[in-house]
């Protein structure tokens, strides 16, 4: 298990490699669709997201003390990964523009997304896909919202200060996404098994 | 509220926020069969201590509670009408069992209560209870999962797939193949054979109803459900698509009478997440 600490620096997420486990602590920010289509709509994103990390999912939010004086007066009652590919048209450009350095979600992205790791120092992320409770004890405040009204509460941004957030590296900045040669040794042994016999 | 529309709403907390033991049993024997620190192994683990962490909560298991789906004996028509679901539904989101699930295709509006026209789904099916008695069984499905399901018409060309078990078998591996990184692996497949496009999928999903280590009463299909459970796992795909041993915990195959001029194979993907829950009346 590799410990990544916030602010997460292109030197450390370039030494990871596709396959490591890792254990992610810090500022992480839930964004999906809705923010990912104001972001390409050229509408300002009134956060700085610089080394940080982007977590695509759509919690479950219930009104709650706040944790600290200053924080958001929200709970995550559960916060797994939503499905990443959706945002394959927007992602690359998202790296360049806001320096997130880590894209935690389900199911992998495109080659423009690998492309741009490689580029901008970044890494995908596989966070364990309906593991909703894990993600939730995770998370140890909510510190902001953004766009709660607009995007309502699945939509919305949330800040979050997360610890031993446990995910699997699954596109790494050396060009190599685990996904990729999952699908091609079996495809490849699908293939196979519908021949004809 | 009322006593039966108390109990469905109980019914749906339970089924949100505690996994199946037969499918917890399938998660534990998958995880004695994968490699020490694998990827695969830490998303078991996970996945296992997810389960007991939202069991002991009462939380939901998945932040998708999905589309409840009731399976309710005939003989419960008067006694749990679709209004006392309706209310159990209404009840559990406003305490956190279910997320705010539900949307206006139209306007894209929010519909908070997961209550109206269409939603939930309730099945009234044929039963031999006596009036007043029977079974209520619910189905809790993710949208991430039913993204993957899919119904294929032979013969399809693409798959060298004909009109017999062995297409049938093509197209169930060929779903799998597709699902890989999205469905939430391991899943569970329920398959129909035969049918209408509607009552193709209904099959399909009936199917996830059984318990994952029983045997199919026909032997034909049970030797196709062993078969592609065990082709399926050689694909290497895994616990979410980052490769391993387990790919799937279970198939489940039923028939539906078909026309000579179709025939569809149906796949149902049950994410890991797989709630069910059963209420007997």
């Amino acid at each position: 298990m590799i410990n990544l600490t916030y602010p997460f620096s292109e030197d450390v997420v370039r030494e990871l490699k596709a396959g490591d486990v890792v254990s992610v602590n810090g500022r992480v920010w839930t964004g999906r669709d809705r923010l990912h289509k104001r972001f390409a709509d050229g509408g300002a994103i009134p956060v700085d997201m610089r080394g940080g990390a982007l977590y695509h999912c759509g919690p479950v939010v219930v009104p709650a003390i706040p944790v600290h004086p200053g924080a958001a007066p929200w709970r995550i009652a559960a916060g797994g990964p939503t499905t990443s590919m959706r945002e394959n048209p927007y992602e690359a450009a998202f790296i360049e523009k806001t320096g997130v350095r880590l894209i935690i979600g389900k199911g992998g992205m495109d080659a423009t997304v690998l492309a741009a790791c490689e580029r901008f120092g970044a890494v995908y992320l596989q966070a364990v896909g309906g593991a909703a409770a894990v993600t939730a004890r995770a998370v140890k405040s909510v510190e902001n919202v953004y766009f709660l009204k607009e995007f309502g509460a699945a939509e919305a941004c949330w800040e979050l200060e997360v610890e031993d957030f446990q995910c699997v590296v699954a596109m790494d900045a050396h060009g190599v996404s685990l996904f990729e040669s999952v699908q091609r040794e079996s495809l490849a042994r699908f293939k196979s098994l519908i021949k004809a016999v | 509220m009322k006593k039966i529309a108390r109990e469905i709403a109980e019914l749906v907390h339970s089924t949100s926020s505690s996994l199946p033991s037969d499918a917890e049993r399938a998660i534990r024997s998958a995880l004695r069969r994968e490699a020490r620190g694998s990827s695969a192994c830490m998303v078991l683990e996970t996945i296992l201590k997810n389960v007991a962490l939202a069991r002991a909560a009462g939380t939901p298991l998945c932040q998708d509670t999905g589309t409840l789906t009731f399976f309710v004996d005939a003989s419960l028509r008067r006694k749990a009408p679709q209004s006392a679901f309706d209310e159990a539904v209404a009840y559990a989101s406003s305490q956190g069992w279910l997320r705010r699930n539900t949307i206006d295709p139209i306007t894209g509006a929010s519909i908070d209560s997961n209550v109206c026209p269409g939603a939930p789904v309730v099945h009234y099916v044929g039963s031999d209870a006596k009036e007043g008695h029977g079974t209520i069984r619910l189905i809790m499905k993710g949208g991430g999962s039913e993204n993957m399901s899919v119904q294929f018409s032979l013969p399809d060309a693409s798959l060298g797939a004909a009109r017999d078990m062995e297409g049938v078998r093509k197209c169930v591996l060929a779903a799998v193949q597709r699902a890989q990184g999205f469905g939430c692996a391991p899943g569970l497949l329920g398959v129909c054979v035969g049918g209408d496009r509607a009552s193709g999928f209904e099959e399909a999903k009936m199917q996830l109803l059984r318990d994952i280590g029983d045997a199919n009463p026909v032997p034909a299909l049970a030797k196709l459900e062993r078969r592609i459970l065990k082709e399926a796992n050689s694909l290497g795909i895994g616990p979410m698509g980052l490769g391993g041993k387990t790919t799937l915990l279970g198939v489940k195959i039923g028939t539906r009478p078909r026309l000579p001029a179709s025939y569809f194979v149906t796949v149902a993907y049950m994410c890991w997440a797989a709630r069910r829950g059963v209420l007997v009346v």
